[in-house]
């Protein structure tokens, strides 16, 4: 049987499985916070500090995707100071990168874009950077364009995690950091990857694309990984 | 004592289809010389911006010295400046050339059009900046309003509310950049 903690979450008094995360007993109980790395199906990493809560008693902000619920835990997921950090977050992603919405395949259906709006975003108060990023479009159906990056990793982990291939890996450190296949080879030129194209579907910006792709295309489908990784569990 | 506020629009460095999306407000266009007075902008005959200006909308990003210099002189005269559309915002397509050397720039650009390389004019054109920054990088802003371009109704309605002496609280769908 599973252990259960009994925490409160704005207020709300919640039950949760003890190995849960402060993220997915908040969901359960209806309560969002907005997240970008995170994709259900796939481990955590706490890259993109959207989903960062409140904890009473602790001066640190945590990431609800990695902080695990504690017995009598106090949360607060919205306040003035998460709301402050969490557009400077959005920011700072989009003066690191160059996000130029007007003309990406993304357009209208990034999740980048919209979590932006949703934090009231009307300008980025910070220089942008406008790094000189390369677009590898080597691979016969898929292009992988490095402006776009935030380097959420999702690629990586459902390329390893999900279709086992670990085509693609992040190298570099910093700012400097990057999406890489294989030994940093042309993605055209990776042995490993299968083309299964999970990369691009768990993509939440414009920088995985099929060739051909436009803004103008149906959304895609938000919840296939679910439905991958239900079944792998069913015939487990 | 004219009652009417002054209305002025001004265009950078864009390819103005903001002020295309403001031609297409339709009856709100029309009734707008009951509301307003419009003192100056590129689709009316006015040669300097005027003084004593209280609204003023602008659109592009600053990319040249003459960009610059009308920036100046639009905030040092206008009591409201809104940041209309994107490249005037976040430097958009306008600001896609930073990081690529100038003369790499012109010569694709004059070059493109069929003129031979190295023949791009001296005189007459304004001096491109090195790098392509947003209006409030330069003066402050009082507005922003972002899109690619901002919908006639988005404009209609920071157009009534800035008319009535409010602010403009922008819903989510508005505050969406592209």
């Amino acid at each position: 049987m599973h252990e259960i903690r009994t925490l409160s979450i704005d207020g709300q008094m919640i039950s949760a499985s003890a190995d849960a995360t402060i993220l997915e007993a908040a969901r359960e109980h209806g309560i969002s916070i907005p997240t970008l790395c995170h994709l259900d199906g796939l481990s955590d990493v706490g890259a993109c500090r959207l989903c960062l809560v409140e904890i009473e008693g602790q001066n640190r902000l945590q990431p609800a995707c990695v902080t695990r619920v504690e017995e009598h835990m106090v949360v607060r997921t919205t306040s003035a100071r998460l709301k402050k950090y969490r557009r400077m977050l959005l920011e700072l992603l989009f003066s690191e990168g160059n996000h130029v919405c007007a003309v990406c395949v993304a357009n209208r259906n990034c999740e980048l874009q919209n979590l932006a709006a949703d934090a009231g975003m009307d300008h980025v108060r910070f220089d942008y950077l406008h790094p000189a990023c390369t677009t590898d479009a080597t691979h016969d159906r898929f292009v992988l364009d490095h402006n776009r990056c935030i380097l959420c990793a999702r690629c990586v982990r459902v390329c390893d995690e999900i279709e086992a291939a670990s085509t693609l890996a992040v190298a570099g450190r910093g700012s400097q950091s990057w999406i890489v296949s294989d030994l940093q080879d042309s993605w055209g030129d990776a042995r490993s990857c299968t083309s299964c194209g999970k990369c691009l579907l768990v993509c939440p910006t414009g920088s995985l694309f099929e060739k051909g792709h436009t803004s103008t295309d149906p959304e895609r489908k938000e919840d296939f990984l679910r439905y991958i990784v239900n079944a792998n569990r069913r015939k487990g | 004592m004219s009652v009417l506020k002054s209305l002025a629009t001004v265009w950078l460095s864009g390819c103005t289809g903001c002020h295309m999306s403001l031609l297409d407000c339709d009856e709100t266009l029309l009734a707008l010389p009951g509301k307003a007075r419009i003192v100056y902008s590129p689709l009316a005959d006015i040669k300097v911006f005027p003084e004593n200006v209280d609204i003023t909308l602008v659109e592009g990003a600053v990319a040249t010295d003459a960009d610059a210099a009308l920036l100046h002189r639009v905030r040092k005269h206008t009591e409201t400046l809104v940041a209309f559309g994107d490249c005037a915002v976040s430097g958009n397509i306008t600001a896609m050339r930073n990081g690529l050397p100038n003369t790499a720039v012109l010569s694709r650009g004059y070059g493109a059009v069929g003129l031979e390389m190295g023949t791009v004019p001296e005189d007459g054109i304004p001096v491109l900046n090195e790098t392509v920054l947003p209006v409030h990088r330069l003066v402050d802003v009082d507005v922003f309003l972002p899109s690619c371009p901002p919908s006639p109704a988005m404009i209609c309605y920071v157009l009534d509310e800035l008319l009535a002496g409010r602010t403009p609280q922008l819903n989510r769908e508005q505050m969406r950049h592209g």
